[in-house]
C-alpha cells in the first residue's frame, strides 16, 4: 500500500490489545459472570481480524507465527484430555471437578477443572475463525 | 459367557486373524491355519451326544444383549441343533482340508478373502442353530446370505458369479426379511423372543387371527433360503462359486437352514393343516420340479444343484407329512407320522454325505480335465479309478440303491408317503395318493440323472482334445474328504442303527416335543429287509423305468424340453429386475432432478402440509392473547426495525447492502437477546456477526452481483405462496405451542441447573456451567464440527483439483 | 410481547423461505441465516419471556431466565456461524471453478 493510513495503524495497535485483553478476561469471567470460552474466543478472533484487516498480511504473519489448525487440533485435545482425566479416577468422561481455595493475598481462589475444558474450546474456536478467514484471505492474493 | 457361545464365534474370532496369517506367512496355504479351528469344534461338539444312551441332556446359556428389548444371546443345544452343528463343522472341516488342494495358493487368489467369507459364514450358521433368540437368529441368518452372497462372487471378474451372487442375495434376504416381519408377529401374539417359550404358548398363538400370516412370512424365509419352488432358481446360479462352497454351503449346510427353520417350528405351527400342506405340497412340488430339472442339465455342477433342490423338496415334504404325527398317539415309541420324521432326520445326514462327496468329486474332475459339461467328458473310468469308485458310490446313495444309505432313507420316504394315504385329517382321504405317486414318479427322474451323471463321464470314448487339460488322477490331498465322506455312506449304509439313538432321536424329540412321555425314548430301527412290500416294489419300479428313459435318451435328445437348460421361472427374476431398475429410474428422474430449488420446494410443502394438517386435525389451533408480557415501547422499535430489514432483504441487489443489512439483522437479533436477559448469548451474536461480516466482505468480494431472479411468473408465484406457507405455519404452531403451554404448565427441566449450578460445578454463570460442565459433551462435539469444518475449509481452498479434473 | 415475537418471527421465516428458494446460492446462504434467527428468536421466546434476572447467580434474584435454552441457542449460534462459514467458502470456490452462481447453471450432468 503506497498510502499507508497512519492513523489507523496507530489506532489498531491501542484498541487491538484493549481488546486481548478484554477478552482474556471474558474468557475468565465466564465461569461467574457472562463470557466463557466462546465468547473469549470469538473476542480474540475478532481482534486478531482487526490487526491482519488494517495492516497487512505478510507483517501479522511475522508478529504472531501460529499455525491455526494446529491450535485448533490443540484444543480438541485439551478438552477430550480434561475429560479423560476425570475417566482415570473412575467418574464419567467429561466429569468437571472444582476447589475453592483460600490463599493469603488472593484470597478466595476458585480452581475448576472446567477451566482448561473452557480453554480447549477457546482455542478451538480462535484457530476456526482465523483459519477460515486467512485461507480466503490469502487465497486472494 | 459359556464355552457354547465361544463355539458360534470362534470362527469370527478366526477370521479376524485370517490376513495376518495370509500377509504374514505367504508361503504356507493359508488353509492349514483354519483347518484346526472347525476340527477342534467338532471334537468339543461330539461330547454332547448321548453316547451312554438315554435322552440327550439339553444345555442352555444365556447372555444379555439387549435386555430392554428382550434379546439375549441365549445358546440352546438340543438334538436339533447339535445335529446342525456337527454337519456344519464337519462338513466344514473336510471342505476346509478340501480347499487347500482345489484353490491354489497363488498370487491371484485372494486367500485371506475366501477363508474370512467361509469363517464368517460358519460362524453365522452356527449362530443360527445354536441360539434360541429369533432375533439373533435373524441377525445370523442374514450373515449367512451375505457370507454365500460373497463367496459365490469370490471370483468376481466373471460376469455370472456376480449374477449368482446378487440373485442369490436379493432372493435370501427379501426372505429373510419376511422371516423377520413373521416373528415380529410371534413377539406380538406371545411377548417373547425365546422359541423356548413361545412353544410353551401352544393354543394361545394357534387360536390368534395372526397365526396364519406369521406362518406364511416365516415359511417364506425357509422356502427361500432351502431353495424351494419358484425360489429355487438363485441355487443353479450359486453354482458360480468355487466347488469346496457349492459342496459346503449350498448343499450341506446353508441351504438346510430352511429346513432347521421349519424343524424349530414344528411344535409351534404343527398341527394346523395349513402348515400340513404347504409344506408337503412344495415340498413335493420342488422334489418333482427339481429332480425333472436336474435331468436336462449338461454341467455336472448344474445337475448337483437341482438334484440338492429336489432332495431339499424331499426333506421338507418329509417334514410336513410328520407335521401330523401330533395328532395321534405314539405307541411304543412310534406312530405311523413319526416316521417320517424320523426319514427326514436320516436323509438329512445323508444328503450331506453323498452330496458333499459328490460335489467335491466334480470338483476334482473341473480342476483336472477344465471342464465340467457331460458333453466334452467321457471315459475317465480307467484314467481316475479313485475318482470314479467314490462317484459310483455317491451316486448309488443318490439314486436310492442298496446297500448305501440313500436307500434307507428313500425307503423311509416311501413309508412315509404311503402312510399318508390312510391319513384321516385334514381332508386327505381322497387327495391322499398324490403324495407316493409324486414321489415315485421324482424318484424315477432322480434315477435317471443319477445314471446321466456316472455313465456319461466315466463311461463312453475319452476324448482327450476336447478337454482344456490332460486327464490325470487328483493329489491324494484332495481325495481324502470325498473318501471320508464315500466311507460314511458305506458305514451309515452297514451300520445305520449306530446314528440311531446317538443323534436320530435326540433331533426327533425337539422336533416332535410333548409326544412322549418324559424318559421315554423315539423307537428308531433302521435296516435294509423290511420284506416284499409296497415300497421294495416302488424301488424296483424307478429302477426299471428310470433304466428305460436313460437307455432311450438319444430320442429325447432332440426335444425342446431337454435343449432347454435353463429354468424357465428365472424369466420372472431377471425381467423383475430390469423392471425394478427401469422403475426406480423414472422415479429418480421425476423426483431428483438435480435443482436445489425443488429439493427445497419437496421439503416445505411436506412441512407445511404435515404441520398443517396436523394442526387442523388435532385442534390445536389456538391464540392466547391474555398471558403475555408487557410491550415496552422500545420493543417495538426493534421488532419494527428487524421486520423492515428483513422485508428488504430480497429485493437488494448490491452486494454491500446485503451484508449491511445482515448485520443490522444480526445485531438487532442481539439487541434481543439483552433485552430478553441473555447476556451470553447477546455476546455471543455479537461477536459473531462482526466476524461473519468480514468474512461475508472476503468473500463477496470475488462473488457477482446479486442480479435480479430470472424465475417464470409462474415460479416466482409458487416460491412466494410456499415461503407464505412456512411462515404462516411456523406462526401459527408457535402461537398454539405459546397459549397451550399455558393451559397444560410443564415445569422446565432447567431447575435442577439453577438449584445444582453452584453446588455441583461452582460456577455462578449457570448458561456456561451448562456448557463446559452439565452438557460437556454436546459441547465438545460441537467444537469437533468447527474442527472439521475448519479442515472442510483449508482443504477446498488449498487442494485444488489437477488440470483437467472436474471440481 | 410473545405475539408480537412471534409474528416477528413469522416474517423472518417467510423472507429466508422465499431466500432459500432462489436460483444464486449466495441469496441461499442469506436465506439460511435469517432461517437460523428466526429459529433461535422462535425458541426464546417459546421457552417463555418471564421477567426473571439474567440467568447469573451472582445477581441473587428469586426468578432466573430460563437457562437451558440460551444454552442450547448458544451452541447453535456457534454451529450456524460454523455452516455459514463452511457455505460462503464453499460458493467463494464453486464461483471461482465454475464462474457462476447460478444453481441451475451448476446441476450435473446426466451421467454423473
Amino acid at each position: 500500500m503506497k498510502n499507508t493510513p497512519v492513523q489507523l495503524h496507530v489506532i489498531t495497535r491501542i484498541v487491538a490489545f484493549i481488546i486481548l485483553a478484554f477478552s482474556v478476561f471474558l474468557f475468565f469471567a465466564g465461569h461467574n459472570n457472562p463470557g466463557g470460552g466462546f465468547i473469549g474466543g470469538l473476542m480474540t478472533a475478532a481482534a486478531l481480524v482487526l490487526l491482519y484487516l488494517s495492516f497487512d498480511l505478510k507483517t501479522i504473519k511475522r508478529v504472531i507465527p501460529f499455525n491455526y489448525s494446529k491450535i485448533i487440533g490443540a484444543g480438541l485435545l485439551i478438552a477430550i484430555l480434561t475429560g479423560i482425566v476425570g475417566m482415570l479416577f473412575g467418574f464419567p468422561f467429561l466429569t468437571q471437578f472444582d476447589e475453592y481455595y483460600h490463599i493469603p493475598l488472593l484470597g478466595e481462589t476458585h480452581a475448576a477443572s472446567a477451566l482448561p475444558f473452557d480453554l480447549g474450546i477457546y482455542l478451538v474456536v480462535v484457530g476456526f475463525t482465523l483459519l477460515v478467514i486467512l485461507t480466503v484471505a490469502e487465497d486472494d492474493s | 459367557m459359556s464355552t457354547l457361545h465361544l463355539v458360534a464365534l470362534a470362527p469370527f474370532i478366526m477370521a479376524i486373524f485370517i490376513p495376518f496369517f495370509y500377509f504374514k506367512f505367504r508361503h504356507i496355504h493359508t488353509g492349514w491355519f483354519i483347518l484346526p479351528l472347525p476340527l477342534i469344534l467338532f471334537i468339543y461338539l461330539i461330547q454332547y451326544l448321548p453316547l451312554g444312551g438315554g435322552p440327550m441332556e439339553t444345555v442352555e446359556r444365556s447372555v444379555p444383549w439387549v435386555p430392554s428389548l428382550d434379546i439375549h444371546f441365549t445358546v440352546f443345544l438340543d438334538g436339533l441343533s447339535l445335529l446342525f452343528a456337527l454337519l456344519i463343522t464337519g462338513i466344514g472341516t473336510l471342505v476346509v482340508l478340501y480347499s487347500i488342494y482345489y484353490i491354489a495358493n497363488k498370487k491371484e487368489e485372494p486367500l485371506n478373502n475366501f477363508y474370512v467369507y467361509l469363517m464368517m459364514f460358519m460362524g453365522a450358521m452356527l449362530g443360527v442353530v445354536l441360539s434360541d433368540n429369533l432375533i439373533v437368529i435373524y441377525v445370523f441368518w442374514e450373515l449367512t446370505s451375505l457370507a454365500s452372497s460373497l463367496l459365490i462372487a469370490y471370483w468376481f471378474h466373471k460376469e455370472k458369479s456376480r449374477y449368482g451372487a446378487q440373485k442369490s442375495m436379493l432372493i435370501t434376504v427379501t426372505g429373510g426379511f419376511a422371516m423377520l416381519a413373521g416373528f415380529s408377529l410371534l413377539y406380538m401374539m406371545t411377548g417373547t423372543f425365546s422359541i423356548r417359550e413361545i412353544i410353551t404358548y401352544g393354543d394361545a398363538i394357534v387360536t390368534s387371527p395372526l397365526f396364519l400370516p406369521a406362518m406364511i412370512l416365516i415359511l417364506l424365509g425357509a422356502f427361500t433360503k432351502s431353495a424351494q419352488f419358484p425360489f429355487h432358481i438363485w441355487l443353479p446360479d450359486a453354482m458360480e462359486a468355487p466347488t469346496p462352497v457349492s459342496a459346503y454351503l449350498h448343499s450341506a449346510t446353508m441351504v438346510k437352514a430352511g429346513i432347521y427353520l421349519v424343524a424349530r417350528f414344528t411344535p409351534v405351527f404343527g398341527g394346523a393343516p395349513e402348515w400340513f400342506w404347504i409344506i408337503t405340497g412344495f415340498g413335493l412340488f420342488t422334489l418333482l420340479w427339481g429332480s425333472v430339472s436336474a435331468v436336462r442339465q449338461k454341467d455336472l455342477k448344474g445337475i448337483l444343484a437341482f438334484s440338492t433342490v429336489s432332495q431339499l423338496g424331499l426333506i421338507m415334504s418329509l417334514l410336513g407329512l410328520g407335521s401330523a404325527a401330533v395328532h395321534f398317539d405314539v405307541v411304543d415309541g412310534q406312530s405311523l407320522y413319526t416316521v417320517a420324521v424320523l426319514a427326514a432326520v436320516l436323509h438329512l445326514i445323508n444328503h450331506a454325505t453323498f452330496k458333499g462327496s459328490l460335489f467335491m468329486v466334480v470338483g476334482i474332475i473341473d480342476h483336472e480335465t477344465g471342464t465340467r459339461d457331460i458333453r466334452k467328458l467321457g471315459g475317465l473310468m480307467t484314467i481316475m479309478p479313485v475318482t470314479f469308485t467314490i462317484s459310483l458310490i455317491g451316486i448309488a446313495s443318490m439314486a436310492g440303491l442298496p446297500p448305501f444309505n440313500g436307500f434307507l432313507s428313500k425307503e423311509m420316504f416311501f413309508t412315509g408317503t404311503l402312510n399318508s394315504t390312510t391319513l384321516d385329517i385334514f381332508n386327505v382321504q381322497t387327495l391322499g395318493v398324490i403324495f407316493p405317486a409324486v414321489a415315485w414318479i421324482a424318484s424315477i427322474f432322480t434315477f435317471v440323472y443319477c445314471m446321466i451323471m456316472l455313465f456319461k463321464t466315466f463311461t463312453g470314448k475319452h476324448h482327450p482334445e476336447r478337454l482344456e487339460k490332460e486327464a490325470h488322477e487328483a493329489p491324494a490331498g484332495m481325495l481324502i474328504s470325498p473318501v471320508i465322506l464315500a466311507s460314511l455312506v458305506i458305514i451309515f449304509g452297514f451300520f445305520p442303527n449306530l446314528l440311531a439313538y446317538t443323534i436320530i432321536d435326540p433331533a426327533m424329540q425337539s422336533i416332535l416335543p410333548g409326544l412322549l412321555e418324559p424318559g421315554e425314548q423315539f423307537y428308531v430301527n433302521i435296516y435294509h429287509w423290511h420284506g416284499l412290500n409296497t415300497e421294495l416294489f416302488m424301488t424296483m419300479g424307478v429302477v426299471f423305468f428310470g433304466s428305460m428313459i436313460f437307455l432311450n435318451l438319444r430320442k429325447w435328445q432332440e426335444t425342446t424340453f431337454y435343449l432347454k437348460e435353463r429354468d424357465p421361472l428365472n424369466w420372472f427374476y431377471d425381467s423383475g429386475l430390469v423392471g425394478l431398475i427401469k422403475g426406480s429410474t423414472v422415479v429418480n428422474d421425476v423426483q431428483m432432478t438435480g435443482r436445489l430449488r425443488d429439493y427445497f420446494t419437496y421439503m416445505f410443502t411436506f412441512l407445511v402440509l404435515g404441520m398443517g394438517y396436523m394442526l387442523w386435525n388435532t385442534g390445536a389451533l389456538a391464540v392466547d392473547m391474555a398471558n403475555t408480557a408487557d410491550i415496552s415501547i422500545y420493543m417495538y422499535i426493534i421488532t419494527l426495525s428487524l421486520v423492515l430489514a428483513t422485508v428488504v432483504i430480497p429485493f437488494v441487489s448490491s452486494r454491500i447492502s446485503a451484508i449491511v443489512l445482515m448485520g443490522v439483522i444480526g445485531f438487532l437479533v442481539a439487541l434481543l437477546f439483552v433485552v430478553f436477559r441473555a447476556p451470553d448469548l447477546a455476546l455471543t451474536q455479537l461477536l459473531v456477526e462482526t466476524v461473519m461480516v468480514v468474512l461475508f466482505l472476503l468473500v463477496f468480494y470475488h462473488l457477482p452481483e446479486l442480479k435480479k431472479e430470472t424465475f417464470k411468473p409462474a415460479f416466482r408465484l409458487t416460491n412466494l405462496v410456499i415461503s407464505i406457507g412456512v411462515g404462516l405455519v411456523v406462526t401459527l404452531t408457535a402461537l398454539s405451542a405459546h397459549a397451550l403451554s399455558y393451559e397444560n404448565p410443564i415445569s422446565p427441566i432447567s431447575d435442577y441447573f439453577v438449584e445444582n449450578a453452584y453446588a455441583l460445578a461452582g460456577g455462578n454463570n449457570i448458561v456456561n456451567v451448562i456448557l463446559v460442565d452439565f452438557r460437556g459433551l454436546d459441547t465438545l462435539l460441537e467444537v469437533l464440527v468447527l474442527g472439521i469444518v475448519g479442515l472442510a475449509v483449508v482443504v477446498l481452498i488449498k487442494f485444488k483439483a489437477k488440470k483437467g479434473e472436474d471440481v | 410481547m410473545e405475539i408480537l415475537m412471534i409474528l416477528t418471527v413469522g416474517v423472518l421465516f417467510t423472507v429466508a423461505t422465499y431466500m432459500i428458494l432462489s436460483k444464486s446460492m449466495l441469496r441461499v446462504i442469506i436465506g439460511v441465516v435469517i432461517l437460523s434467527h428466526g429459529a433461535h428468536l422462535l425458541f426464546l421466546t417459546l421457552s417463555g419471556l418471564k421477567q426473571g434476572a439474567p440467568p447469573l447467580l451472582g445477581e441473587e434474584a428469586s426468578a432466573y431466565t430460563d437457562p437451558l435454552p440460551q444454552a442450547l441457542i448458544l451452541t447453535a449460534i456457534v454451529i450456524g456461524f460454523g455452516i455459514t462459514a463452511f457455505m460462503l467458502v464453499l460458493a467463494y470456490r464453486t464461483y471461482k471453478a465454475h464462474k457462476t452462481d447460478n444453481l441451475d447453471e451448476l446441476r450435473g450432468t446426466e451421467d454423473e
